[in-house]
C-alpha cells in the first residue's frame, strides 16, 4: 500500500499542467492508491466467490453421488457460476410494498461492505496485503461483525414474520459465537505479541501453531467450530435455516440483491478460513521447511501456500455443512455460551501460563 | 441509587401469529399450520388442511369399478400400490372373488416395496427437515432403483394402476426377480450407511429424542395408525394382527418403539421404527420371492364387467403411514354407490393442536416431518 502511495506521488502525470489545481493536494495519491487497491480486492474477491460457489456445488454433489453442474462452459460446468451471476443480475429487483425502504435497500450492502472490509487486513503472502495494520486481527474480528446488523436491518424491514425471526435468531447468534471467536484468536496473538497477521504468521516460521502447546490446539477447534457459527453456515445456519424460516433474513430479497448476502457469506467463510490458516497453519510457512520470501518468486508461492490452506479450510466447512443436520436454536446458544465460551477462555488463561513459564512444545521465534 | 429492575421485569412482548404454509418447504406439500409463537415457543397451533382437495370420494361414486384403481394412485402418491391394493380388495370383497395364489404373493412383494420406498422418502425428507441434505440423495438413490423395477413391471414410476381387481396387471419374469433380489441385498448394505450418517448423528439425536412425546393412550385416542402408532409403544399391526395376502405365511416382526435415545413415542422413535421396517419389509420380499408360486396372475372366473351384488364391505390395510380403509357401497350396478376413504394421515395430523404448544418452532419441522404425512392422502 505505501509502495502505490509512493508511485502514485512520484508518477509523471500527476505533474502534468492539467493536474495543476490538485498537484497540492495530500490526499489524491492516497485516494488514487485506495481506489486501485478495492478495484483488485473487488475483482479477486469476485473471481474467489465464483470459484467457490461452483467448488460447493462440485463438492456437495460428489458426496450425495451426484455430479454437479456438467454442461455449462464444457468442462464440469465451470462456467455455471458465470451464469448465476448474469440471471441473478438481469432479474427483476422486487420490492415488497411493506418494507423499509431505506433500511431495505442498505441492508444487503452494509453487509457487503462489512465483509469486503475483513480483506484489507488479511496478508495472502509476505508484503502482499492491502494494509497490514498493526491491531489487523482485532479489526477484522471487529469489522465483520457489523454484518450483523445488517442481517437485522434486513430482517426488520423486510416486515415479514419469517425474515424477522431469521434476523433475531442472526444477532442472538452471530452475536454470542464472536466472544469465543474471537477470545480463540487471542491465544496465537498472545504466543506472537502482535495484533498484526503478517507478524503472527512470521512468528510460525518452521513450526505451526496448531500444534505449539496444547492450548493453541484447542483454540483452533474453538475458533473453526465458532467462526462456522460467526459465518452462519450449517450446521449453525440459524438465520437462513431453509427448511424452518423460509430462507430467514433473506426472504424477500431476490436478484442482485439475494446475490449480494450470497456473495458476503462466501466472503464471511474466505475471511475466518484466512485467519484460522494466518493464525493457527502457518500462512504461507511449510513446515520442517524454512522458506525464505525474499524473492518476488518465493513470495508468489507463498502466496499459493496460503491459499491451499485457505481453500483446505473453506472445504472442511462445505464438508461440515453437507454432512450434519441443522442444531435447534437453544442448542446453538447452549454450545456457545456453556461451552465454547468457558473453553476459550480458559486456553486463554492456559497458553499465558504456559507462555510464561515456558512449556510451548515446539520453540519459535519473533 | 439502586437501579429500578421493575421495569425489566415485565418486558411486553407480544404473541405472533404465523401462517406456516401452505407454500413452506417443511409442510411436505400444501399443509398450512397456523402458529402462535411468543419469540421462538409456540403457544397455539392449528391445522389447515383441504389445499389439495380433489373430491377423490365423488369421483369414486362417479367411475366404475375398475376406472376408480388408477384415482387411488393419486391419494398417498408414494405407496400407489398399497392404495391400489385397499380398492381392490375391497371390491374383491364384495365380489366375493378368490385371487390366485401367485397373484397374492407378487401383491405383496410389490407392495412391501413400495412401503421402502415410502420410508426411504420419509427418511430423506426428515433428514432434510432437519438441515441435513446428503441423506436425502441416499434415501432417493435407493428409490430410484425400486421406481425402475416398478416401471419394468406397470410401466410407470409412480401412479402404477398395477394392482387390478382380481389380481395385477402384469406377470413377474425371472429377470425382474433376479433385480430385484439384487436390490434386497443392496438396501441392506446401505441401510447401515443411512444408520452412519443420521441415526447415530449426535446433533440428530439431540433434535428428535425426547421432542414432541406422545403417548400410547394418547396416539390411540387421536386415532393414530402406522408407524406413528407403533413408535409409542403400541404393538398394533394389521399385517400380523388382521392378515391379509400372505402376511400370515412369512416370518417378520412388528417394530415397536422402545425409547432408543429418549422417550418413547418421541420424534426419534417415530424415526427409528421406519429405519426398521424397512429391513423388515425386506425380509418380507426376500421369502415372497423365494416361495413364489407358479400360476394365474389374475382370478380366471372374474367377468370383464365388474357388478358386485348389493351390499357393502369395508377392508382396511396397513399402509406405510397407516391403517387405510376403503369402504365401499354397491347398489348392483357397475358404479359404485358410495366410496369413502380412511387416510391415515388425516388421523395423524389431528394431534397437532395438542402437541406443538410448548415446543420450538424449529421442533414443528422436527414433529411434522416426524409424522411422514402425504397431503394427497390428507386432502383426498
Amino acid at each position: 500500500m505505501k509502495r502505490l502511495i509512493e508511485f502514485f506521488k512520484q508518477s509523471e502525470f500527476l505533474r502534468d499542467p492539467g493536474f495543476a489545481w490538485m498537484r497540492d493536494m495530500e490526499f489524491l495519491p492516497h485516494l488514487l492508491a485506495y481506489v486501485v487497491a478495492f478495484v483488485v480486492v473487488f475483482s479477486i474477491f469476485g473471481i474467489y466467490a465464483m470459484f467457490t460457489i461452483w467448488m460447493e456445488r462440485k463438492v456437495s454433489a460428489h458426496m450425495q453421488s451426484r455430479v454437479g453442474p456438467m454442461r455449462t462452459g464444457g468442462w464440469h460446468g465451470w462456467a455455471q457460476s458465470i451464469a448465476d451471476a448474469v440471471k441473478l443480475f438481469f432479474k427483476e429487483d422486487i420490492r415488497p410494498s411493506a418494507t423499509n425502504m431505506i433500511l431495505w435497500i442498505a441492508a444487503p450492502g452494509l453487509v457487503f461492505c462489512a465483509a469486503l472490509a475483513g480483506f484489507v487486513a488479511l496478508p495472502i503472502t509476505q508484503g502482499w496485503v492491502v494494509n497490514d495494520l498493526n491491531l489487523g486481527v482485532f479489526y477484522i474480528v471487529a469489522i465483520t461483525s457489523i454484518e450483523v446488523v445488517g442481517v437485522i436491518m434486513a430482517g426488520w424491514a423486510s416486515n415479514n414474520k419469517w425474515s424477522l425471526l431469521g434476523a433475531i435468531r442472526g444477532g442472538a447468534q452471530v452475536v454470542s459465537y464472536e466472544i469465543p471467536a474471537a477470545m480463540a484468536v487471542m491465544v496465537p496473538v498472545l504466543m506472537a505479541g502482535s495484533f498484526s497477521l503478517t507478524k503472527i504468521v512470521n512468528a510460525q516460521q518452521g513450526a505451526w501453531f496448531i500444534w505449539a502447546s496444547p492450548w493453541l490446539f484447542l483454540a483452533a477447534i474453538l475458533y473453526f467450530l465458532s467462526s462456522i457459527a460467526a459465518c452462519k453456515r450449517a450446521p449453525f445456519d440459524m438465520p437462513e435455516a431453509e427448511s424452518e424460516l423460509v430462507a430467514g433474513f433473506h426472504t424477500e430479497y431476490s436478484g442482485l440483491r439475494f446475490a449480494f448476502f450470497f456473495m458476503e457469506e462466501y466472503a464471511s467463510v474466505f475471511i475466518v478460513s484466512g485467519i484460522f490458516a494466518c493464525c493457527f497453519l502457518g500462512g504461507w510457512h511449510l513446515p520442517f521447511a524454512d522458506l525464505s520470501f525474499d524473492s518476488g518468486f518465493m513470495v508468489f508461492v507463498g502466496a499459493l501456500i496460503c491459499i491451499a490452506k485457505i481453500m483446505f479450510m473453506v472445504f472442511m466447512q462445505m464438508w461440515i455443512r453437507w454432512t450434519l443436520p441443522r442444531l435447534r436454536v437453544d442448542q446453538v446458544m447452549t454450545v456457545g455460551y456453556k461451552y465454547l465460551t468457558p473453553f476459550a477462555f480458559l486456553a486463554v488463561v492456559g497458553a499465558a501460563i504456559y507462555e510464561y513459564a515456558g512449556w510451548n512444545w515446539i520453540p519459535y521465534v519473533y | 441509587m439502586k437501579p429500578d429492575t421493575e421495569q425489566y421485569i415485565d418486558v411486553p412482548t407480544q404473541e405472533m401469529l404465523i401462517s406456516m404454509g401452505p407454500q413452506h418447504p417443511a409442510t411436505h406439500g400444501v399443509l398450512r399450520l397456523v402458529i402462535k409463537a411468543d419469540g421462538e415457543i409456540i403457544t397455539w397451533a392449528d391445522v389447515d388442511v383441504g389445499n389439495l382437495h380433489r373430491a377423490e370420494e365423488k369421483i369414486g361414486q362417479s367411475l366404475k369399478y375398475p376406472q376408480f384403481v388408477p384415482y387411488t394412485d393419486r391419494l398417498d402418491y408414494l405407496a400407489g400400490m398399497n392404495n391400489n391394493l385397499g380398492y381392490c380388495l375391497s371390491v374383491e370383497k364384495l365380489l366375493g372373488v378368490e385371487v390366485p395364489d401367485r397373484a397374492s404373493y407378487i401383491r405383496t412383494i410389490v407392495c412391501e416395496l413400495n412401503r421402502i420406498a415410502s420410508h426411504l422418502v420419509a427418511f430423506g425428507t426428515y433428514s432434510l427437515d432437519l438441515g441435513a441434505w446428503t441423506p436425502l440423495l441416499y434415501a432417493f438413490r435407493e428409490r430410484e432403483w425400486i421406481l425402475k423395477l416398478f416401471e419394468q413391471i406397470c410401466g410407470a414410476r409412480m401412479t402404477f394402476n398395477y394392482i387390478r381387481i382380481g389380481g395385477v396387471a402384469a406377470d413377474l419374469t425371472p429377470e425382474w426377480v433376479a433385480d430385484c433380489r439384487r436390490f434386497l441385498d443392496e438396501q441392506e448394505k446401505r441401510w447401515h450407511e443411512y444408520n452412519r450418517i443420521l441415526s447415530g448423528n449426535q446433533i440428530f439425536i439431540k433434535r428428535t429424542a425426547d421432542v414432541a412425546t406422545v403417548t400410547g393412550p394418547d396416539a390411540i385416542d387421536f386415532g393414530w395408525t402406522g408407524p406413528c402408532l407403533r413408535a409409542s409403544g403400541v404393538d398394533f399391526d394389521l399385517r400380523r394382527d388382521f392378515p391379509y395376502l400372505v402376511y400370515d405365511k412369512v416370518d417378520w416382526d412388528v417394530c415397536v418403539g422402545e425409547g432408543l435415545k429418549g422417550t418413547v413415542g418421541d420424534c426419534y422413535d417415530r424415526y427409528w421404527v421406519r429405519m426398521l421396517e424397512i429391513i423388515e419389509s425386506v425380509r418380507i420380499v426376500r421369502q415372497c420371492l423365494d416361495a413364489l408360486p407358479e400360476g394365474d396372475i389374475k382370478a380366471p372366473k372374474l367377468k370383464k364387467v365388474i357388478k358386485p351384488p348389493a351390499g357393502e364391505a369395508y377392508v382396511r390395510t396397513e399402509n406405510p403411514k397407516g391403517e387405510v380403509g376403503y369402504f365401499v357401497v354397491s347398489d348392483g350396478s357397475n358404479i359404485p354407490y358410495r366410496v369413502r376413504i380412511r387416510a391415515p394421515s388425516f388421523n395423524n395430523l389431528s394431534i397437532i393442536p395438542k402437541v406443538l404448544p410448548g415446543l420450538m418452532v424449529a421442533d414443528v419441522v422436527a414433529f411434522i416431518g416426524s409424522l411422514d404425512i402425504v397431503l394427497g392422502e390428507v386432502d383426498r
